[in-house]
């Protein structure tokens, strides 16, 4: 086969969602794969990784984004019927989770103001832009709810979706070891903590951990979601009064 | 499986009409998985098949976030411009987040634990 003919095949194929599709699916395997061979070690985060691959694929291909997403939006549109799927494992940890619902109110409220506001403040202090700033707050929530109030706060939906992901892949690599460090090591605990930083993909690394972490997280991502879209467009024009 | 998908997302579209119909703040998924968890509690828990669909998919929870997660490339320009605010706030504030969470629910679950024995 010559040069030419092989960049015509290339030119048809980089066009349909056949080709994006399978590379997001082959990237994902090869970095679960790294990911497992590194013995499950958090900072082999399988969406980092896979992320990693496929913008450097995009960029030496010259592809475009919205290109790319024709086809990988099959595998985005997993994400609905996957949060559904979250359910089972709530139900499962049902009882010791209404058993503790005093102490899981009381973490959902400290650790929700503190991530958010906290990002707000650091930013802000090291002099980031309006946008940026609306952009970052609600960071640690589920992608959807967190795009919805950035662009309630002035933000940019699409940046928050990388801060949002970029956060994930933070929380996913430091939760355990930083938690143990500071004496928690109970599943409720770090399964908590991973939901509420980190929406789905602390969620993920929680349920490497175990089942029980995950239903933690799950509940504490839900709740987290729930909270933040309640309150941050309430709390955050106030905090932005004392930075300007 | 095919009976397993089909109700996920049947329950996900239960929670967009719900959204739609009443204009919540909350995602149409995350209202779908509080109207599972009600419909799990009433019947008593999952069948086999959506045990073990929902199993699979929630093991490949890091897989559906690739897509958006490569959505980064459209904003290399603002993400270098600022990329001193925006890592050292997304960093600190993350561990913080952990640790707030993560401590107050120990510590206060810790003593419950103590209380009871």
């Amino acid at each position: 086969m010559n040069g030419g003919t092989m960049s015509e095949i290339w030119v048809y194929l980089s066009a349909q969602p056949l080709l994006w599709l399978t590379l997001t699916l082959a990237a994902y395997l090869l970095a679960l794969a790294l990911h497992r061979r590194a013995g499950g070690h958090p900072a082999i985060n399988p969406v980092l990784i896979s992320v990693a691959l496929l913008v450097a694929l995009l960029l030496l291909t010259d592809t475009p984004y919205p290109r790319y997403f024709d086809g990988a939006q099959f595998v985005h549109f997993l994400l609905g019927p996957t949060t559904v799927a979250l359910a089972i494992p709530l139900h499962g940890q049902l009882k010791r989770l209404l058993s503790m619902a005093g102490p899981l109110t009381i973490a959902l409220v400290v650790g929700s103001l503190t991530a958010a506001l906290s990002a707000y403040a650091i930013a802000a202090l090291m002099g980031a832009s309006a946008p940026t700033l609306a952009s970052l707050a609600p960071k640690s929530v589920t992608t959807p709810i967190a795009m919805g109030i950035a662009e309630r706060l002035g933000g940019l939906a699409s940046l928050t979706a990388v801060f949002v992901i970029l956060t994930g892949i933070v929380g996913a690599i430091f939760a355990s070891g930083l938690l143990a460090r500071a004496g928690v090591r109970d599943e409720a605990s770090v399964g908590f903590a991973l939901g509420l930083a980190s929406h789905g993909i602390g969620t993920a690394r929680a349920f490497q951990l175990s089942e029980q972490t995950g239903a933690f997280a799950a509940l504490a991502m839900g709740l987290n979601g729930l909270f933040t879209a309640l309150t941050l467009p309430w709390i955050l024009p106030m905090l932005a009064g004392l930075f300007n | 499986m095919i009976q397993a998908i089909a109700l996920l997302l049947t329950f996900q579209l239960g929670g967009e009409a719900l959204r739609a119909a009443l204009h919540l703040p909350i995602p149409g998924p995350v209202i779908g998985m509080t109207l599972l968890l009600t419909w799990l509690v009433l019947k008593g828990g999952p069948g086999d098949a959506l045990r073990n669909t929902s199993g699979t998919l929630l093991q490949h929870l890091s897989l559906m976030f690739v897509p958006a997660g490569t959505g980064v490339m459209l904003h290399a320009g603002r993400l270098t411009d600022e990329a001193w605010p925006i890592f050292i706030a997304l960093i600190a504030s993350t561990v913080l987040g952990l640790l707030a969470a993560g401590l107050t629910l120990h510590l206060l679950t810790r003593h419950r634990a103590g209380r009871t024995q």
